[in-house]
């Protein structure tokens, strides 16, 4: 069965794959015969015009049925006809995912009610002395809620896709990617070792590399995909060197392995980088520095709001559901080491409530519907590594559980008012959608509902638990993030509320030619929506006792490690009244505030900005993150590189060199000059025979 | 082992080919086209025999298999030929490349072709020999000869500034050769022999180690290339036509790390050991600088070039790791390179042929008029940052996992390569596939049939590799357990002394 849901994903990948590349070759014939300086030969003029008459002639039939309005998201020249079998490649990978989605639930009631665990074996991957790892399968009660979480949201984006990128011309490639993405998730999240689940952890940001990249005309979605692949990459450096590390000590990579042995390295040392360090602390941290790479957690956050460049879809599966939450899965993942390292657990907690603080004042700001969502992400992400930080490991992944739901609502829902309003982002020239787009406005307010964490929605379960937990701590780490993420909640509250009455209240601020043609979505998009919706509503009430309530150890068994000392699933059940009603009061507030700033009094924000206009561009800025890397890292890289490619092996190394020797003995290149006349065979024969006559003497000779 | 001299029809059968050329008599069409099927088919043919002796080769079995012993020049020298789990794969690799090559020359060369394919043929029997010879002679001059036929490939078949290029690839591999050439006469002195088992066997001393060690050194590191002599490699492959930059970077360049896994370690592990932390300098220095300059590039195939330099400085940094993982991941290494590699500039090769310039600003859009092409690059582009699922990988992580157990430092440093490469490699490939069609790429045609017959094979190689790399792996094993075994039991030995 976990083969089965593995794998189907991947099969549908490479079957829409073999379509797109096929279906390419149909529009893009290949070169017949000498590809020489095409442009100069009669024959290849003659052979472009047949390519471009053979368009013409399949545009009816694919491209009879578009729609009259077109993208203008992207901007792909003249309108292309829809690539070869799009609706081939969209059932399959659609249907291929759905198979693996009710599967995933089938094996999420298996293993929690049956505590079905299973480990299947698949083969040998590398093999090297005393290094052996395989192709393999561990799933527990954290996978099978993994596989539930990425399976269902990938496969009603699947479907939501078929919708929203009715009109793109290039579909099969765009399911092969989502596909193709959803395999290496699902190989991250089955892993029984780190190796394999570095294969997924990389494999999401090649696809994610390929989706945001997607519309690959423009140059900003380039430049965001290179740059989600490559701040990911620093992440990968810690997390690389977390597997050598870990290595090292345990002699192996399997979890098997390094969670049976990591009680008795509690105290062992290591020795790296010229010190003995406490060996578990530095391979958490390590690891650690990976996730926070794939969660975009502070530092190495930069990406994520440029990936928004990508299809909306796309960033509901990857940005919201998925990948981003890889980094909290690998902690939990590793909890039997991080349990063994206070050290690290501080620094996590630190950085994810820092994070979250961080996203939230950036998100008040943004005026880009989409990003304000991101940054909504990656604050979230911090919340559910205070968690894991503070040792309740069950809240963060509870957190994650429902985030999934409701920030995949959110950002499908932006994308059917992007949708709506002929790909239009900014909210400034949104407003009063209200009405015209009702299905997607009530989908949302669900959404915000449960990210603000409104009663009994799933964000009040999972947050308020999270907050409590930080409390419960009873920790400096711990306090610190008490208070920052109950800043945080008011500011989410905020900036949510914000984003719902500049989209969808006051007066319509697009244009009435825009506005006479906001149309609600197709029902594929809206029916992904009603699912997410009946998540984000219901995924805390039902599934809270097992998370994090009465029954958590039964439900996670051996899946989450907590150490003997570590009580807080209990302690945070009882923390005085007064924290468990600040995040509700701070969320009250920041509607409040919200609906003063932007309903009561519109004028609110702009004199607010003018009193303090330093804050409001650093936080437009985004902290200058950016600027930051440009001009320590970007640009110096640049520098250096020219510096050592004309002074390094320019200058020195040549000039001092071949060159430099070359210019005294000038006569020897122009004996090599004579080589084209006529003396290659006389030269080889020479030097063969030369090299032949002084061995010979030197054994002549005896030495 | 075997009934018949299978090492030397290995070796010997392209030089079988080559008569053939020379008795083909004429210039015209005919002629040249069988020309070229003459090539074609010997290199076919050869590498049909590599894979009898890759079923025949017993990977278990740590020693020399299907040794050959023929006295040659009145017994001053014997013709000795032998393979072990080391020099298998290479032979492999050599005899698998040689019909690309030939391939992506059928028609990018049009002048002197019978010369060029003879070039091409000699240096198949060249390349099988070295990782063939068992006697130190028979390796030196095979080791040598191979640089002819490269130097004429690029002098005679090359770009522009061909003739500065071959100059300094010559001028750099003859510098190094020739203080190889004095440690094997010493050698010679010393142990009384040539026979590379026998010096397998002899313990030199540790004093002498040193300076013969240094020799050896001086050649293999120009071959392969390390910092700081690695200046001729870009030079020598943007002017090399495109198979000579396959055949370069995917056979010649591995030579430099056959020389220091079958004579360096082996015969002087003291020297290794004491020296090894100057090659993970150099291999670390050569990662990084590299790879800052292959970000700077302008020009494409340059621009592999130092990545080629950037994926050699793990090899050599796994090797003299000392430990199983560091040494079969640089044999895997240099194996997957030697595709990955090779693939690249077959690629270059398709622009190559199609716009006659390598800049590239030139380029850009390629995957609205090229999507094969796009795919295929892509699939190399990612193997070539070491992406898991490819051969890449394997090797990167290989050697940083033995790297890592030797000195943390070196794999620290080794491993911000990772993310240098991320960054040159998808720059590169944003300007040249995506972004807007460029003006006057509107008609460019995507591969032909024979492209594809080229990259595909290519391609599933490099990803069957990563997912199931023990083909490679295994072969290597026992040959380098062994080898490691007897190294570090003379490291310890004369530790052991040293202490008393």
């Amino acid at each position: 069965m976990y083969f089965l849901i593995v794998f189907l994903p991947l099969l549908g990948a490479i079957i829409a794959g073999g379509i797109a590349l096929f279906g390419a070759r149909k529009r893009h014939p290949g070169a017949v015969g000498p590809v020489d300086a095409f442009h100069h030969g009669h024959h290849d003029h003659g052979r472009a015009h047949v390519s471009h008459a053979a368009h013409g002639d399949h545009a009816h039939p694919t491209g009879g049925d578009e729609l009259t309005h077109a993208h203008d998201d992207h901007d792909h020249g003249p309108v292309e006809p829809a690539a070869y079998g799009s609706r081939l490649a969209e059932l399959v990978t659609t249907g291929l995912l759905f198979v693996s989605a009710i599967l995933s639930w089938l094996a999420f009631v298996d293993v929690t009610l049956n505590d079905a665990d299973a480990h299947v074996r698949i083969m040998r991957w590398i093999s090297a002395g005393n290094l052996e790892l395989d192709w393999a399968f561990r799933v527990d009660t954290l996978t099978a809620v993994m596989l539930v979480v990425v399976n269902t949201v990938s496969a009603l984006v699947h479907l939501y896709s078929t919708g929203y990128m009715h009109e793109d011309p290039h579909r099969p490639r765009f399911f092969a990617y989502l596909s193709l993405f959803t395999f290496a998730m699902l190989m991250l999240v089955t892993s029984d070792n780190l190796v394999q689940m570095f294969f997924g952890w990389e494999g999401v940001g090649l696809a994610s590399y390929l989706l945001i990249g997607f519309w690959y005309q423009k140059p900003s979605a380039c430049a965001a995909a290179i740059k989600a692949f490559v701040v990911n990459r620093v992440g990968d450096f810690g997390f690389s060197l977390g597997m050598f590390a870990t290595f090292a000590l345990f002699g192996s990579v399997s979890f098997e392995t390094i969670f049976t042995a990591a009680p008795d390295m509690a105290d062992k040392t290591i020795h790296f980088l010229g010190h003995d360090w406490h060996a578990l602390t530095v391979i958490s941290f390590l690891l650690f520095i990976g996730a926070m790479g794939k969660s975009a957690q502070l530092g190495l956050h930069t990406w994520l709001p440029d990936a928004m460049e990508g299809p909306t879809p796309v960033s509901a599966l990857i940005h919201a559901a998925t990948m981003v939450t890889a980094g909290v899965f690998l902690v939990a993942r590793m909890s039997p080491i991080f349990e063994h390292a206070p050290d690290t657990l501080a620094f996590v907690t630190v950085v994810g409530a820092t994070t979250a603080i961080f996203a939230a004042t950036v998100g008040l700001v943004q005026n880009d519907i989409k990003r304000v969502i991101a940054y909504s992400t990656c604050s979230q992400l911090g919340y559910m590594f205070a968690a894991l930080g503070v040792g309740a490991y069950g809240v963060g992944i509870f957190h994650l559980f429902t985030h999934a739901f409701f920030k995949a609502l959110l950002f499908l829902g932006s994308g059917s008012v992007i949708h709506a309003m002929h790909h239009e982002q900014d909210m400034r020239n949104m407003g009063g959608l209200r009405r015209l787009i009702p299905v997607t406005y009530w989908m949302m307010v669900i959404g915000t509902l449960a990210l603000t964490g409104f009663p009994l929605t799933a964000g009040y379960y999972s947050k308020d638990a999270v907050i409590e937990a930080t409390y419960a701590a009873h920790s400096g780490p711990g306090l610190y993030a008490f208070v920052l993420l109950v800043t945080a909640a008011l500011l989410t509250s905020f900036y949510s509320w914000r984003l719902i009455f500049l989209t969808f209240h006051g007066a319509p601020r697009a244009s009435l030619e825009t506005m006479s043609h906001v149309h609600e979505s197709p029902r594929v998009m809206l029916a992904p929506l009603f699912v997410l919706a009946i998540g984000a509503l219901l995924a805390g009430i039902v599934f809270h006792g097992s998370f994090i309530g009465e029954g958590h150890e039964e439900f996670w068994r051996e899946a989450l490690f907590t150490g003997e000392h570590n009580e807080i699933m209990h302690h945070m059940h009882e923390v005085p009244a007064w924290v468990v009603y600040s995040p509700f009061v701070a969320m009250v507030l920041g509607f409040a505030l919200s609906w003063l700033f932007y309903i009561k009094q519109p004028d609110l924000p702009a004199r607010f900005a003018g009193t303090a206009p330093a804050v409001y561009r650093f936080l437009l800025n985004k902290w200058y993150f950016d600027e930051l890397y440009d001009l320590i890292f970007v640009r110096p890289a640049k520098w250096v590189g020219r510096f050592l490619w004309k002074t390094g092996d320019g200058k020195i190394i040549d000039g001092y060199g071949p060159d430099g020797l070359s210019a005294r003995v000038i006569d020897v290149t122009d004996r090599v000059v004579r080589l084209q006349t006529g003396f290659v065979y006389h030269y080889a024969f020479a030097m063969l025979i030369g090299v032949a006559a002084l061995f010979t003497w030197f054994m002549v000779r005896g030495l | 082992m075997t009934d018949w001299p299978i090492l030397s029809l290995l070796t010997f059968l392209p030089m079988v080919g080559v008569v053939f050329l020379l008795i083909i008599r004429g210039n015209d069409a005919a002629a040249l086209r069988n020309v070229r099927h003459v090539a074609l088919w010997t290199t076919v043919v050869n590498f049909a025999v590599s894979l009898v002796l890759w079923a025949k080769f017993d990977p278990s079995n740590p020693g020399f298999q299907f040794v050959e012993n023929a006295e040659w020049l009145g017994g001053a020298i014997n013709y000795r030929m032998g393979v072990d789990g080391i020099s298998t794969p290479f032979i492999i690799l050599t005899a698998f490349l040689m019909p690309f090559c030939i391939l992506a020359s059928w028609t990018s060369i049009t002048f002197r072709v019978r010369e060029y394919m003879i070039a091409f043929l000699a240096l198949e029997t060249l390349m099988i020999g070295v990782f063939s010879a068992l006697d130190l002679v028979l390796f030196y001059l095979f080791f040598e000869g191979g640089l002819i036929p490269m130097f004429l490939i690029i002098g005679i078949w090359g770009g522009a500034r061909r003739v500065y290029a071959s100059f300094k690839f010559f001028l750099y591999t003859l510098l190094g050769s020739l203080l190889m050439l004095v440690a094997i006469l010493a050698m010679y002195g010393a142990a009384g022999t040539t026979d590379i088992q026998q010096l397998l066997a002899f313990k030199f001393p540790a004093g002498v180690q040193w300076w013969l060690w240094l020799g050896f050194f001086a050649s293999f590191a120009v071959k392969m290339p390390m910092w700081p002599v690695h200046t001729w490699l870009p030079d020598a492959h943007v002017e090399a036509p495109t198979a000579g930059s396959v055949i370069l970077a995917g056979i010649l360049l591995k030579m430099g790390g056959y020389g220091f896994l079958r004579f360096s370690l082996p015969m002087f592990p003291l020297a290794s050991a004491e020296f090894a932390p100057l090659v993970w300098t150099l291999s670390v220095v050569a990662i990084i600088y590299t790879s800052l300059v292959a970000l700077m590039q302008e020009d494409i195939k340059k621009l592999i070039a130092y990545s080629s330099i950037a994926h050699m400085g793990f090899v050599t940094m796994g090797i003299f790791a000392l430990n199983p993982q560091g040494v079969q991941g640089a044999v895997f290494q240099m194996v997957s390179h030697g595709l990955v590699s090779g693939a690249l500039f077959l690629c270059v090769g398709v622009v190559y042929d199609r716009m006659h310039t390598r800049e590239i600003a030139a380029f850009g859009g390629l995957v609205n008029k090229m999507p094969w092409y796009a795919a295929a690059f892509m699939v190399f582009t990612m193997a070539n940052v070491g992406l898991p699922g490819t051969s890449g990988f394997v090797g990167e992580f290989l050697t940083l996992i033995g790297a890592f157990s030797a000195n943390s430092w070196v794999a620290l440093f080794a491993t911000t390569g990772v993310i240098l490469s991320a960054a040159y490699a998808l720059w590169l490939y944003r300007r040249v596939v995506f972004g807007p069609i460029r003006p006057g790429l509107e008609a460019i045609p995507d591969l032909s049939r024979k492209e594809i017959a080229l990259l595909v094979p290519l391609a599933v190689l490099t990803i069957v590799y990563g997912v199931w790399p023990a083909p490679v792996l295994d072969m290597s094993a026992a040959t380098v357990d062994a080898m490691l075994q007897t190294t570090h039991a003379a490291i310890d030995a004369a530790s052991k002394v040293a202490a008393r």
